[in-house]
């Protein structure tokens, strides 16, 4: 038969020399192997207290962001939805009443905002198509949780921390993540 | 009572009692397990007579080597209690009888054995230690010794011909 | 009361030797565990349990803690009293050969001569030959009651195998009784202590030997009787829980065993390399005798650590090659080696003339 590969190793079926029959000799060599490897070092990391780095584009959970002085920048345009290739994204939108002008930074908000999880792709279209800068994929990721429903992300899961008064964890969930220009 | 007599009567009612259970279980595999403690418990008295080569030897021969493959055998037939042929009357009456005559048979030949007096010697004998039963073996009896080693060749050199046989 | 008029000092050092034995190789079966997953992880270029304690020491008590709590099942169709018996025969058989181990030399307490040796019989590799060989009923009675068709044919592999590599063992080590002359440990030990390790002069003998042990603990290349991808778990898939773990810890205490049988037969025993020992306990006094222990388990150690080894590196024996290589290699081989031995012992004996 023609070999569809320039890469086929026929199998060797020659009978086993008198070294390889007492196996001693070959057993020793493996181990020599073995025992290099034992020595080596380890590639592992330890996860929950060493991190690997990202790369500069990684596109993990997605926060919705806030400007400096801790207003919510999405104004519920819908854009990310529609540029949602896996349709996670929902929204509601609501008016910004008086009094509110500290919370939203448009005059119009998401009311509701969800994000399902387990439809998402993390193609990272959605932070493209925002205008407002609003919709970030950040560092954070795996994610686990009992239940389906869980991971539909309400905007509660999504709101970063205001930078006002918590910027260390606005910090960390913002992480050090260059946004695609 | 010292600690040997205790460990003789305990040692004599476990041999009888296993031996016992050899006979009586219905299970084979019982059976076999029951001959193994039996093995066991005359070790047991081998040791308290000093006799500690062959004690051992009995465990490795008897329990370690010949009651695996009785297991073996047993195992692969998977005897159970339902397949048990039932034997006639006629042959358990015969079998009864063939009983009685060897009781009687040991009662007489017991009945004598009293006056040899000459009782085991318990822990003071050294002839079942290696080195002493080694020199008896290899000077007074080793021809016998060695016609007993051809016999165990030519057993397994009968196996091996058995076996060939395709 | 006659009945207690028992040594009872020898009594109560006895017990107290049993028993500290027996936790001892206990807990050392239980970190052998723990190491057997640590070397499995090197090897493999991982770093293997680390999360339980530092560096995972605590994880042996994690994974017992683990296999007490699981449910225990006993199928409906076995023999529930040999079901339950096969662990318990395979971990006593596994515990009974410490009884002849000289661990090491003597300890003085209040004038007495205390033996770190639970017995010293005069027939010492005969018991370790005789236990080693009633191990097969550990993994046949369970297998056989599981009543399972896997659990009996690996329950019947194993024993095979592990009658026909006692053969050779048997046979390699009548060449070491040629050259020793006696059967007791403890002598055996003394004989070595002045650095001729019978591995000098046996070397040959230790192979076959070291190989026969690798078959009789079950071990890669010869862990036919649980081999997971060919008869699903081996003798004692049917075994849940702490049953399981008997004949899973029964393994590492045999493992453990050997390794000291070992040390013990070739490799000078308790016996501190390059230092005279009776010096020692001049100036040391019974803290040479914990040397000598601690000189054992590390001599131990490293053995188990070559078990593992092996066990990581080597593949498994097709059953066909497990049978040639015991009955047409070891044995033919051992009988060789001591038939060399008988002649060369002879010529000795007779000054190097016949």
């Amino acid at each position: 038969m023609q070999s569809l590969t320039n890469r086929v190793k026929p199998v060797d079926r020659k009978p086993m020399t008198f070294l390889e029959k007492i196996y001693l000799w070959e057993i020793a060599k493996g181990m020599m192997i073995t025992i290099k490897h034992f020595f080596r070092r380890k590639p592992t990391i330890k996860y929950p207290e060493e991190k690997r780095e990202f790369s500069s584009v990684f596109r993990g959970l997605h926060i919705l962001n806030r400007d400096e002085q801790g207003r919510e920048r999405c104004t519920a345009c819908g854009l990310c939805a529609v540029a949602c290739p896996a349709e996670a994204i929902t929204m509601e939108a609501a008016e910004r009443k008086k009094g509110e002008e500290h919370l939203y930074r448009e005059e119009k908000y998401a009311a509701r905002y969800e994000i399902n999880m387990l439809r998402c792709i993390f193609c990272g279209l959605c932070e493209e198509a925002c205008p407002k800068d609003a919709i970030y994929l950040s560092q954070t990721f795996t994610p686990s949780n009992l239940t389906r429903a869980q991971f539909i992300y309400k905007k509660d899961d999504l709101l970063i921390p205001d930078p006002n008064k918590d910027p260390e964890l606005y910090a960390k969930a913002l992480g050090d993540r260059k946004k695609p220009q | 009572m010292n600690i040997s007599q205790i460990l003789f009567w305990i040692l004599t009612v476990l041999a009888l009692g296993s031996a016992l259970g050899v006979v009586l279980s219905k299970n084979p595999v019982y059976s076999v397990l029951c001959l193994i403690v039996t093995f066991f418990a005359i070790s047991g008295h081998y040791i308290l007579l000093n006799a500690q080569f062959l004690a051992i030897v009995n465990i490795i021969v008897y329990a370690g080597a010949i009651m695996v493959l009785f297991l073996f055998v047993i195992m692969l037939m998977n005897l159970n209690a339902e397949v048990e042929p039932q034997k006639s009357k006629i042959l358990k009456f015969a079998g009864f009888i063939a009983g009685l005559c060897l009781f009687l048979v040991i009662v007489a030949a017991l009945k004598n054995a009293e006056a040899k007096t000459q009782a085991a010697q318990l822990a003071s004998g050294d002839i079942g230690l290696i080195k002493n039963l080694g020199t008896a073996l290899f000077n007074d009896y080793v021809l016998p010794f060695e016609i007993s080693s051809v016999l165990f060749l030519s057993a397994m050199v009968g196996a091996v011909v058995i076996g060939k046989k395709e | 009361m006659v009945l207690l008029s028992f040594d009872w000092f020898l009594i109560i050092e006895k017990a107290i030797l049993i028993s500290i034995v027996i936790v001892a190789s206990l807990v050392i079966a239980m970190y052998e565990t723990w190491g057997e997953r640590k070397v499995a992880a090197f090897i493999q270029d991982r770093i293997g349990p680390d999360r339980a304690g530092f560096g995972g020491i605590l994880q042996p008590l994690a994974d017992g803690m683990k296999l007490f709590m699981k449910e225990e099942i006993i199928p409906n169709s076995s023999n529930k009293f040999l079901f339950v018996m096969g662990p318990g025969l395979a971990m006593l058989t596994a515990m009974m050969t410490s009884a002849v181990i000289p661990w090491g030399g003597h300890l003085e307490i209040m004038g007495r001569t205390v033996p770190l040796q639970i017995a010293d019989i005069n027939i010492g590799i005969l018991y370790v030959f005789g236990v080693v060989s009633l191990g097969v009923y550990g993994v046949m009675i369970g297998g056989w009651a599981s009543n399972n068709k896997f659990s009996l044919m690996a329950a019947l592999r194993g024993a095979s195998q592990m009658i026909s590599y006692e053969l050779a063992m048997g046979l390699s080590l009548i060449a070491l009784l040629m050259l020793t002359g006696t059967l007791s440990l403890r002598t055996i030990v003394e004989q070595q202590s002045t650095g001729h390790w019978n591995i000098w002069y046996q070397p040959l003998g230790f192979i076959i030997f070291f190989v026969c042990a690798l078959a009789e603990c079950n071990r890669t290349p010869f862990d036919l009787p649980e081999a997971e991808s060919e008869l699903n778990f081996g003798y004692h898939q049917e075994y849940s829980s702490m049953k399981l773990g008997f004949y899973l810890f029964a393994e590492y205490v045999n493992m453990f065993i050997s390794c000291v049988i070992m040390a013990t037969l070739f490799f000078g025993g308790y016996d501190i390399p390059f230092v005279n020992d009776a010096h020692l306990y001049e100036i040391w006094g019974n803290w040479a005798a914990l040397a000598q222990v601690v000189m054992l388990m590390a001599k131990v150690i490293f053995g188990i650590f070559v078990f593992m080894w092996i066990r990581w590196t080597v593949p498994r024996f097709r059953y066909d090659q497990l049978m040639n290589l015991g009955w047409k290699g070891l044995i033919p081989l051992a009988l060789a080696n001591m038939v060399i031995t008988a002649v060369v012992a002879l010529l000795k004996y007779n000054n190097w003339h016949f």
